[in-house]
């Protein structure tokens, strides 16, 4: 029996030593002629058929390039970037996130693209402001080109909006502090519904018997909180870190953090919003076109599923003014990044080039999935939104009064989410009170000691 | 009773007596064979050095790293095992797999048994039982998946039909208290045919007589189940508890497809615990250290078990 138990250990261990076997690339001369077959990545299936139609044009005016794309969902694209990374078949060139491409600058896994940027005199201010910097690393080089940006706005149901007397106007124009939730508690509480009909703000309201909750919940945030609650601690004057990129001390010690989580997860112990406990299982989104939440706290890039549902009529509004009297929303963008084991740089440099120009940037805006990093491409998609019947205004105008707060870029993401996950949760489903972040935060930041 | 023993014995341990006369009598003449014997062995040899051998020796050489599979790795002894005695998530996994292992061990022998004694003395249709490895034919993943479904808490069925006779809903999976419950009785579900196959071929091989003869002396059902039955399925039932708390403890897939851990920590199982600390935070050192833990307690366990349920012998000797 014994043999059984070290036959499963070694199968773990198997997996180990198969993905040990050590690549040493390194980065080609850029001398090389540009030519070959191109791999890329990317993990949004929505945006595929984009990205085929950018790789046909790019290969009609490089004949001697092609290029092969590859979608992967997201829970299996990182650790299979990563088992390529070590076993020498990543691909060429990949979409890279923010949260994760600092760790890859770290292990030497990418190829700074600042030659082929000089070489070739790419204009870095035709980029929506800052998504070009946001993808140099703490060693001064450029990881890659920005592809496209998201920010987070309210998504409601029009009907349930309309039968409890809210207008579209009042909507657009919520308030919020930590104290009392302002107009935007108000509103929440006023569109839960409970089995016998009554509303969240009347009397005999049963909480423990909601039909219809005011806010959606998808999950208690992380330590980012991207489309949950950052868009209302940044208006506290809360950061995540000391700075941002690179920061090296987290604050999820501070008062003004800690008092807008307690208050958020507060809605839950009123009934306005639904236990945690609930939400393992059907996406957040789903659960809005059932009909069981008046209002969710998305991002961009699920325009397409939210207007999507049928016989649901779907509003946008931006998200609430907080104490600072300014909006506030998290800015998160994409790029396309080279492996440094590529065998073909020159062809990947070139392909980088093309995808975060306004030929393929103009392509991907007249899908209307996404914004792209180009201002003017994504003014192009703001149109082709538009056409499609749906205002994107209350993500755009984040960009356009400068409301947005960069995505927090540190070293040891998935390190830091494995502490702050379940903190959160706990703090989210009542289990501890707020200030139990406190131990997180300390937890997190002997990470960086 | 006595008489049917003691005839059984001498049968048997001839037999065996001369099994083990011709393989040593044969082992002595032909000792030019064992160059071509080796070569029969190569194969399965070689997989097992390379398979479990190599990465076994490895994975214990890779506990006493700090290694992100990207580098190098980096000896630093025992700290990992220190951290680790320190970790309060580590205890919390070992208590969490300790939960899920007792429930559904628990659970799924007693029911096998159960089931086994049904196909042996009711239901004697091929069909029947074949069937009842239906569950064991579907892969974890869909079977996790299925229930995961099944029981969500906003549009499962089993939450509606629960609503409708009027109970609260139930959160099967973001419930701390239910996640793990939960989760045992999925893989219950599925193993239960299986096990129950295991343990009736077990039965099959109790000789009739043994029975005639408790038949004869006025034994009921119930004595006949607790002085013959089980008795004599011993040596079966502590092979198939061996394997099946192997198993058990090394739940993996189900955690992964559904909670992931979650909520907070009530179903962060050893293996998930591993698989997170080496493949998502790139910690091979510390992910290898808690394997070399888990390896550990698993032969403590099997080596219990055989100790002191005496596995390896039968009481039909």
């Amino acid at each position: 029996m014994k043999k059984k138990a070290a036959g499963a250990l070694a199968a773990a261990a198997a997996a180990v030593l198969a993905l040990s076997a050590c690549s040493n690339a390194s980065g080609g001369t850029s001398s090389e002629e540009a030519k070959g077959e191109i791999n890329y990545w990317l993990w949004d299936a929505n945006q595929l058929p984009a990205y085929k139609q950018c790789a046909e044009d790019f290969q009609k005016a490089n004949p001697n390039i092609t290029v092969k794309i590859t979608q992967r969902g997201w829970d299996d694209y990182w650790s299979t970037l990563t088992n390529g990374f070590v076993a020498g078949t990543a691909p060429d060139v990949f979409t890279d996130h923010l949260s994760k491409y600092p760790e890859f600058i770290k292990n030497k896994q990418l190829l700074s693209i600042d030659d082929a940027v000089k070489k070739d005199n790419v204009d870095l201010n035709v980029y929506n402001k800052g998504l070009a910097d946001l993808w140099v690393g703490e060693d001064g080089k450029r990881y890659g080109l920005p592809k496209d940006w998201d920010t987070i706005a309210l998504f409601y149901n029009k009907k349930m909006a309309a039968d409890a007397g809210i207008t579209e106007e009042q909507m657009k124009n919520l308030t919020w502090n930590p104290q009392d939730g302002g107009t935007y508690e108000k509103t929440v509480a006023h569109l839960t519904v409970d089995k016998n009909g009554k509303r969240g703000d009347e009397a005999g309201f049963d909480k423990n018997n909601v039909a219809v909750y005011g806010l959606g919940l998808e999950s208690a945030g992380s330590g980012q909180g991207q489309t949950q609650w950052s868009f209302l601690t940044a208006t506290t004057g809360w950061t995540h870190t000391d700075k941002n990129p690179w920061g090296k001390h987290f604050n999820y010690d501070d008062p003004k953090f800690q008092d807008t989580i307690k208050w958020w997860a507060g809605l839950s112990e009123k009934g306005y919003m639904p236990k945690l406990e609930t939400t393992v299982g059907a996406s957040v989104a789903d659960n809005f076109a059932a009909g069981k939440a008046a209002i969710n706290s998305n991002g961009s890039w699920m325009i397409g599923q939210y207007t999507g549902y049928k016989g649901v009529e779907v509003g946008i509004a931006p998200t609430p003014t907080g104490p600072n009297g300014k909006r506030a929303s998290m800015f998160n963008g994409l790029a396309d990044s080279i492996w440094a084991g590529t065998k073909k740089p020159a062809a990947a440099a070139k392909w980088v080039e093309y995808l975060g120009s306004a030929a393929c940037q103009d392509v991907v805006a007249s899908k209307a999935v996404v914004f792209p990093a180009i201002s003017t491409s994504s003014e192009k998609a703001a149109a082709a939104f538009k056409a499609k019947g749906v205002d994107v205004t209350a993500f755009t105008q984040h960009v356009d009064n400068g409301t947005t707060f960069l995505f927090p870029i540190a070293d040891k993401a998935a390190k830091v989410d494995g502490i702050m996950k379940p903190a959160m949760d706990s703090v989210v489903s009542g289990k501890q009170p707020a200030s139990s972040l406190t131990a997180a935060n300390e937890q997190v930041n002997n990470l960086f000691k | 009773m006595t008489t049917t023993t003691a005839r059984a014995v001498p049968v048997r341990k001839a037999s065996r007596r001369g099994t083990g006369g011709t393989v040593s009598n044969g082992w002595r003449r032909n000792k030019g064979d064992f160059k071509i014997a080796l070569l029969f062995i190569a194969p399965a040899m070689i997989g097992f050095i390379v398979f479990f051998l190599v990465p076994t020796i490895r994975g214990i050489y890779l506990s006493f790293t700090e290694y992100s599979i990207l580098g190098d790795p980096e000896w630093i002894g025992a700290k990992n095992y220190e951290a680790i005695a320190k970790d309060p998530l580590f205890w919390n996994a070992l208590w969490v797999t300790v939960q899920y292992v007792l429930i559904n061990i628990g659970l799924q022998t007693v029911l096998a048994l159960g089931l086994a004694l049904l196909m042996q003395r009711v239901a004697k249709s091929t069909l029947i039982r074949g069937s009842l490895l239906l569950p064991y034919l579907m892969a974890n993943v869909i079977a996790a998946l299925l229930w995961f479904w099944l029981l969500d808490y906003q549009i499962g069925i089993v939450n509606h039909l629960i609503d409708a006779v009027g109970l609260p809903k139930v959160a099967f999976f973001g419930s701390e208290q239910w996640a793990i419950p939960t989760q045992a009785l999925i893989n219950t579900w599925r193993h239960m045919g299986y096990t129950a196959l295991l343990i009736f071929a077990g039965l099959q091989a109790i000789p009739g007589h043994v029975y005639e003869v408790a038949n004869l002396d006025g034994a009921n059902p119930w004595q006949t189940f607790w002085r013959i039955t089980m008795p004599l399925l011993r040596p079966v039932i502590v092979l198939v508890l061996v394997v099946t708390v192997i198993g058990s403890f090394q739940v993996f897939d189900t955690v992964a497809v559904t909670t992931q851990g979650g909520p907070v920590n009530a179903s962060r199982v050893l293996q998930y615990y591993i698989y997170q600390r080496a493949f998502t935070e790139s910690d091979f050192g510390y992910g290898s250290a808690l394997a070399v833990i888990l390896f550990v307690i698993l032969a403590l366990v099997a080596f219990i078990q055989m100790k002191f349920l005496r596995g390896n012998e039968s009481d039909l000797d």
